[in-house]
């Protein structure tokens, strides 16, 4: 791992809805190194996705959204100030983006070659030569026979489509690659297989990853740190093995809670009662208050700061020095 | 056990694909067998394309099936004549939909639905019987205070709550049978646990068996009695949760396991390696349909349909190279000829 590539500090994100701002992304902070892989795991409307368009600065129209505050540096410059152009010089060359559905992603009238081109075109200067030459590479490394440089999108599996998207995001190497949900649309052994194949790929290029999923155990094995976002904010944040031994937020365990394994001990799991709160009225409190065993009248009332255990960053009361009862003790219970 | 509730033999679904001249036959489902006891949970697992929705299809008379037959309650049910027999099958046997965004109609109140199938399939209840009949259902799979959420629409709702209204739509009926396919796949994780343990409820209160059908075999180890795993439309192996699980014989499952994410485990990096896609199915030759990705293929795979065989108890396995357990006896004649 290197130097810092990215900083995300105090980012709250809004957009209108017809019952008033919602605040998808409220407060995030996170940091990347250079060749770091992160996992961001969530549920549907936890705001992971809208915290990844905001950092490849992808809001406004006509997504919708606004930054209202806080600050996105990215290999020393502050993203949220960039104008477009400069943002065109960054995006895809130094940071590229692998959408959740390939189907709906990939032009369906064109070809993967011109697709390809087209990007090459938009972000650089290549000859025409170049340009094949480069698409061919790219292919090769996914795992696609440069044959395919003549499909379109329908005539290849969903695998492959995946795998000509990330192809795709690797034109220029960028130092950073962000996947929103790039596997959910496949089948478990496509999964698997895609998985091992942008950790190969990461090894040999050595790009960071911000890998966003609503399926922690996909990510278990994979990144290095793993943020998990409740209603908008992040809970927990820690290395990824620490995380599934020993979790530390109520949230995070009753995530874990909620798989069923296939190898270890039969048991009856709880998940989690109750859903996700509305964000354009999020509870007063700890959001994930209304839900959550081990909630106070503290949790209902005032809402967690973000606590430094260890290094290791958590955002409920149980972890804040002055309050009783002690965690470990909470955490028997 | 007694009498299972259902039988279904043989059961094949072909579809014409293509042109009228150029077209050809789709093979979805292909010779499959299978039981349901009366309060069993069987997982019917496999990928997408695998013909498990088929097989849902065809159990709940959607489809009809191109060869095979389906015994229900020890009744044959190709041979429902009556307007009245047939709606009683599909109150005993009815179908909870993977989707539950588009499953129930967004312009009534979630009351509309269950009443409505009330009236359809119990028409001796009166008015306010009914009505009480569906906050009753609606208790049972935990959509409480009923009357409240009766009256809701289903934007109002969330996913979990929206399928939780599917089963309470089928419970309605006073169903002997709940065919699920994919009930919890598009609902988040810490929801998807929930509707499993309402399956499991409702088979200790209402003794009601059901087909789970899902992509996902840690969740049917969690439910299931009994696990089938379907491949390219055929009934590659069959057994008991924790046999099949635990001893996988054919190649397809044991791939399908060492695909699993799961955290508890440590990091096989010496997985299988496969880059193989599940087939589509159309004019099939004789030959295993697995054999293209499957390590062990030799010769005969290529050419020769395997067979389902049992290996042990209530195990039977279709693969010429799966091998009985250590100190088990195989059967040596074949139970059920497989024809491509």
């Amino acid at each position: 791992m290197g130097e810092r590539l990215l900083e995300v500090r105090g980012l709250r994100v809004a957009y209108a809805s017809e019952s008033g701002p919602v605040v998808p992304v409220d407060d995030v902070s996170l940091d990347l190194d250079e060749g770091e892989f992160l996992g961001i795991v969530g549920e549907s409307g936890c705001g992971k996705s809208t915290l990844l368009y905001a950092i490849a600065r992808l809001l406004g129209p006509p997504l919708g959204g606004e930054i209202l505050d806080g600050s996105i540096v990215f290999r020393g410059r502050d993203m949220v100030a960039l104008s477009e152009r400069r943002l065109r010089h960054i995006r895809w060359r130094e940071l590229s983006v692998v959408m959740q559905s390939a189907m709906n992603a990939l032009n369906p009238v064109l070809t993967i070659e011109a697709q390809l081109r087209d990007a090459c075109r938009a972000h650089s200067t290549m000859s025409a030569r170049e340009i094949r030459a480069r698409s061919e590479e790219v292919l090769r490394l996914v795992g696609i026979d440069p044959l395919h440089l003549r499909s379109y999108p329908h005539q290849l599996s969903g695998g492959m489509r995946q795998r000509a998207m990330i192809a795709m995001a690797l034109l220029f190497t960028p130092d950073l690659v962000i996947m929103d949900e790039p596997t959910s649309a496949l089948d478990v052994v496509a999964q698997r297989s895609l998985m091992k194949q942008i950790k190969q790929l990461q090894d040999q290029l050595s790009f960071a990853v911000i890998f966003v999923t609503h399926d922690m155990s996909l990510v278990s094995h994979f990144s290095d740190r793993l943020a998990v976002m409740y209603a908008g904010q992040i809970v927990e944040l820690g290395p990824t093995r620490r995380v599934f031994d020993a979790p530390l937020h109520p949230y995070t365990r009753g995530l874990l809670d909620s798989f069923p394994s296939v190898a270890g001990p039969r048991t009856h799991l709880a998940g989690i009662p109750g859903s996700p709160p509305d964000l354009v009225e999020p509870p007063s409190g700890c959001r994930f208050a209304p839900r959550c065993p081990l909630a106070t009248d503290r949790s209902h009332a005032v809402p967690p700061p973000l606590v430094d255990v260890g290094g290791d960053l958590v955002r409920c009361h149980l972890y804040v020095p002055d309050a009783e009862p002690a965690p470990a003790a909470a955490v028997e219970a | 056990m007694s009498e299972p509730l259902l039988v279904a033999t043989g059961l094949t679904r072909h579809f014409r694909i293509g042109g009228v001249l150029s077209g050809k036959t789709l093979h979805a489902v292909d010779d499959v067998d299978l039981t349901i006891g009366r309060g069993e949970i069987v997982a019917l697992v496999g990928e997408s394309g695998s013909g498990k929705s088929t097989v849902a299809r065809l159990l709940a008379r959607v489809y009809r099936p191109t060869r095979g037959r389906i015994v229900f309650d020890g009744k044959r049910i190709d041979r429902l004549r009556t307007r009245r027999e047939r709606l009683r099958y599909a109150s005993d046997v009815p179908l909870v939909f993977q989707d539950p965004f588009s499953s129930i109609n967004p312009a009534y109140r979630v009351s509309h639905g269950v009443k409505r199938a009330i009236k359809l399939h119990r028409p001796e209840l009166s008015r306010v019987e009914r009505r009480v009949e569906a906050e009753r259902v609606f208790e049972a799979v935990g959509l409480v205070p009923p009357a409240a959420m009766l009256r809701k629409f289903p934007h109002q709702l969330s996913g979990g709550q929206r399928q939780r209204v599917g089963f309470a739509q089928a419970l309605a009926f006073r169903p002997k049978l709940i065919v699920a396919d994919e009930p919890v796949s598009m609902l988040d994780v810490s929801i998807r646990i929930g509707i499993l343990n309402l399956m499991t409820e409702l088979r200790a209160s209402r003794g009601v068996s059901f087909l789970y059908i899902t992509h996902d075999i840690a969740s049917a180890r969690y439910v299931a009695d009994r696990v089938l795993v379907m491949y390219g439309g055929h009934l590659v192996e069959e057994g008991a949760t924790e046999d099949v699980l635990h001893r996988p014989k054919h190649p397809y499952t044991k791939l399908l396991l060492a695909a699993v994410p799961d955290p508890r485990a440590p990091l096989g990096l010496a997985d299988v390696e496969d880059a193989g896609e599940p087939p589509r199915v159309v004019e099939p030759h004789e030959g295993c349909r697995f054999a293209p990705r499957c390590p062990l293929a030799t010769e005969v795979c290529r050419t020769v349909t395997p067979l389902r065989r049992s290996l042990g108890p209530g195990r039977l396995v279709a693969c010429h190279h799966a091998e009985p357990d250590v100190g088990e006896q195989p059967s040596e004649q074949p139970l059920v000829g497989s024809p491509a």
